[in-house]
């Protein structure tokens, strides 16, 4: 009981609860208000993680997750800013109803918490009951725009996402299944901490079981191919704000999820070496997205096979294990989703601004809209992992490590990232550069692209002048699986 | 608890429940109207509240009786009604389009639960008797559940196909000794919730298309855009 009015259940259920408040508001703009401030307080009490280090029953708060809920929550806030003027201009220009507008805030506040819950959850179970949850909100708020195009995405996100994750559950009762030997009927044998200390005297080709199902239901979530099939669908159809949370929170969790996995799977010599699937999924995820991204036409649907392939790079980091790897893949997992978020900030507006979201309709942004083509011309510099921003430090450090663990992979892993990054920047030189083109919607103010900025000044500093102490930060979260 | 194995009742009767769950899967697979398919649905969630009630009581876990009542009431009672009600009102065409002919699928149902046995058993040596079954059992009614989601076309056959992969993880869950009650009331919750969730995709998914056909569906095209 006493987790009741722990701080820390304060980072899933003030979202939760402002979902809530935002249910019982019809005024869109007092909605669009109530998401902000609880998005901030679940992120205020996040800032609190770190000093707030505690293993239950329920809660487990270690550095991984409090480095990856801190992460979540603040993106959720910058996306919560940005999307009171998203919903605003969707509302004026009729593409939304308020009664629509109250259920994106309510969906929004919802998924947030329950993506929060996810992380901070010692209990197996509990994490799952979470992830689903907010599956289910993501699916009806992609399906918000009640297009035709946005129905079928959420259908094909539904199903695919409703088969990982059930999946994951049957992963769930075979962990448990292999954790009753070790640490006998009841909760502890459902949880994390107890998990990660008691893997040695799991059973071994029970976890073996346990980790194929986990690894497709939670590698559906973190959109990992071959089961990335929802994820273009999802983002190119949803509410913009919605693909920056998706491409942030979501992968994340699941990420995270799985390299639990993978301590518990290493720390039992019965089991399985994890690695070699997770590199192997991981590679192929890099590959297939980037070449993938040749030939979209969607502007969205781009973006989101860019971030399957950074979802896939981060899998791999995390299968070639060892301290450095995972640190690497922990300090990529960060600075992608706060540059991935940024950009799709900018890509919201450009596609409000230019009433499409084609690429062959855009153009010359730089030239009609200054302040953001500019923006979204640096947030694509940065996830192409140019120098000096995050993402190339962390890709450079992941090619270290696969050069020192797998060398033969490294002319894989390079090509990848090179081929995906050269389409990253020729969609770049079509989108900002060249003969404007102009279209029905409202100019975007530079104050908008404030949290974009705050976004890529973060990733900025990440990459080229990392404190120590956040390198001690990231180094205690990637040891945490060992 | 007693002694468990070949012979004792508790365990043949729960080996029984969970075979008549594993066979009520491929009747689904077979039926070729969607009345009779919503019909052995029914029939399938009342042989699980059976398997999790026998469970509860050889495990001694009243809990399990709340899973089986659970199932009982939503899957086997609520649930049919309401998706007999869409069918109603929705005019959704009797008979069931399928990807593929019935012969081909029951074929692939054998030899998915053949999978499933060769999968679990080798891998749960030392566990009890009744798990090793229970979980290989559970294991083929969740492929048998994926290949219906896969073998018919229309969106009311692949929701009862998702709904009785679900059936699958219950029956998993309360196979297993001690598992905390959290498990089976969120799958339970799930169902309930997943259903108001299909509930609405029907509805828009008619008011767009004027039918439930997933081939409807097919604007987006994958990888194309």
């Amino acid at each position: 009981m006493t987790d009741l009015i722990n701080p820390v259940a304060l980072v899933p259920t003030l979202p939760l609860l402002g979902a809530l408040l935002a249910a019982m508001t019809t005024n869109a703009r007092a909605g669009a208000v109530i998401v902000i401030i609880a998005a901030a307080g679940g992120f205020a009490a996040a800032c609190a993680l770190p000093w707030e280090m505690q293993v239950s029953v329920f809660l487990l708060v270690d550095p991984l997750s409090a480095q990856v809920a801190l992460l979540t929550s603040f993106v959720g806030l910058t996306s919560a800013i940005f999307s009171y003027g998203y919903i605003r201009t969707e509302l004026t220009s009729g593409r939304l109803d308020p009664p629509r507008a109250r259920l994106y805030h309510v969906l929004l506040l919802t998924f947030l918490g329950f993506m929060l819950l996810a992380l901070l959850s010692n209990n197996l179970g509990v994490t799952w009951v979470a992830l689903e949850a907010a599956t289910i909100a993501s699916v009806l708020v992609v399906g918000l725009p009640r297009t035709e195009n946005a129905i079928e995405a959420s259908w094909k996100f539904f199903l695919i996402c409703g088969v990982g994750i059930a999946l994951a559950l049957f992963g769930t009762v075979v962990l448990y299944l292999a954790a009753l030997p070790a640490l006998g009927p009841g909760y502890a044998a459902m949880s994390w901490s107890d998990l990660a200390l008691a893997a040695p005297r799991c059973r071994g080709t029970l976890l073996n079981l346990a980790f194929v199902f986990l690894l497709l239901g939670y590698g559906t979530k973190a959109g990992l191919a071959p089961l990335h099939g929802w994820m273009p669908d999802a983002h190119a159809e949803g509410p913009t704000p919605v693909s920056a949370v998706l491409a942030g929170s979501v992968l994340n969790v699941a990420l995270v999820a799985i390299l639990r996995l993978r301590g518990v799977m290493d720390a039992n010599a019965e089991a399985i070496a994890p690695g070699p699937f997770l590199m192997a999924l991981g590679l192929l995820s890099v590959l297939l997205a980037s070449l993938s991204m040749w030939g979209r036409r969607d502007v969205k649907r781009f973006f989101a096979f860019s971030t399957i392939e950074q979802s896939g790079l981060v899998a791999f980091a995390f299968g070639l294990g060892g301290p450095a790897a995972t640190f690497a893949g922990l300090l990529h997992m960060t600075v992608h989703t706060l540059a991935k978020a940024a950009l799709f900030q900018c890509v919201g507006r450009v596609a409000q601004r230019k009433g499409l979201q084609v690429f062959a309709g855009i153009s010359g942004l730089i030239g009609s809209d200054r302040a953001l083509g500019l923006t979204l011309a640096t947030a694509i510099v940065v996830v192409a992992g140019l120098p000096p921003f995050g993402l190339f430090t962390s890709e450079v450090l992941i090619l270290g490590e696969t050069v020192n663990r797998a060398p033969y992979l490294t002319p894989l892993v390079g090509i990848g990232l090179v081929v995906g990054g050269w389409a990253l920047l020729s969609r770049l030189v079509g989108l900002c550069l060249g003969t404007p083109t102009y279209g029905p919607g409202p100019a975007t103010s530079p104050l908008a692209l404030i949290p974009a900025w705050v976004h890529l000044t973060l990733v900025l500093v990440l990459g080229f002048a990392m404190p120590t102490s956040v390198v001690a930060w990231l180094g205690a979260a990637a040891s945490v699986a060992k | 608890m007693e002694h468990i194995g070949f012979g004792a009742f508790s365990y043949d009767l729960a080996h029984l429940l969970g075979a008549v769950v594993l066979v009520l899967s491929f009747a689904l697979l077979s039926q070729a109207r969607v009345t009779s398919v919503i019909n052995t649905y029914a029939l399938q969630a009342w042989a699980l509240a059976a398997a999790a009630g026998w469970q509860g009581w050889v495990q001694h876990a009243p809990h399990l009786y709340i899973t089986a009542a659970l199932a009982l009431f939503a899957k086997g009672i609520v649930i049919p009604i309401a998706l007999h009600g869409i069918v109603t009102r929705l005019r959704i065409s009797r008979g069931i389009d399928t990807a593929l002919g019935i012969f081909p699928t029951m074929a692939l149902g054998v030899m998915l639960v053949a999978l499933s046995i060769l999968v679990v058993l080798p891998t749960t040596i030392q566990s009890q008797a009744l798990t090793r079954e229970d979980l290989a059992t559970a294991l083929s009614v969740v492929l048998l559940g994926l290949l219906m989601m896969i073998s018919r076309r229309t969106a009311l056959t692949q929701v009862i196909g998702f709904m009785s992969l679900e059936n699958g993880l219950i029956l998993a869950a309360v196979g297993v000794e001690g598992m905390p009650l959290v498990v089976e009331l969120s799958v339970a919750v799930l169902v309930l919730v997943a259903f108001v969730v299909f509930g609405v995709f029907f509805f828009r998914i008619r008011a767009q298309f004027d039918s439930l056909e997933i081939r409807h569906l097919d604007r987006v095209g994958g990888a194309h855009r």
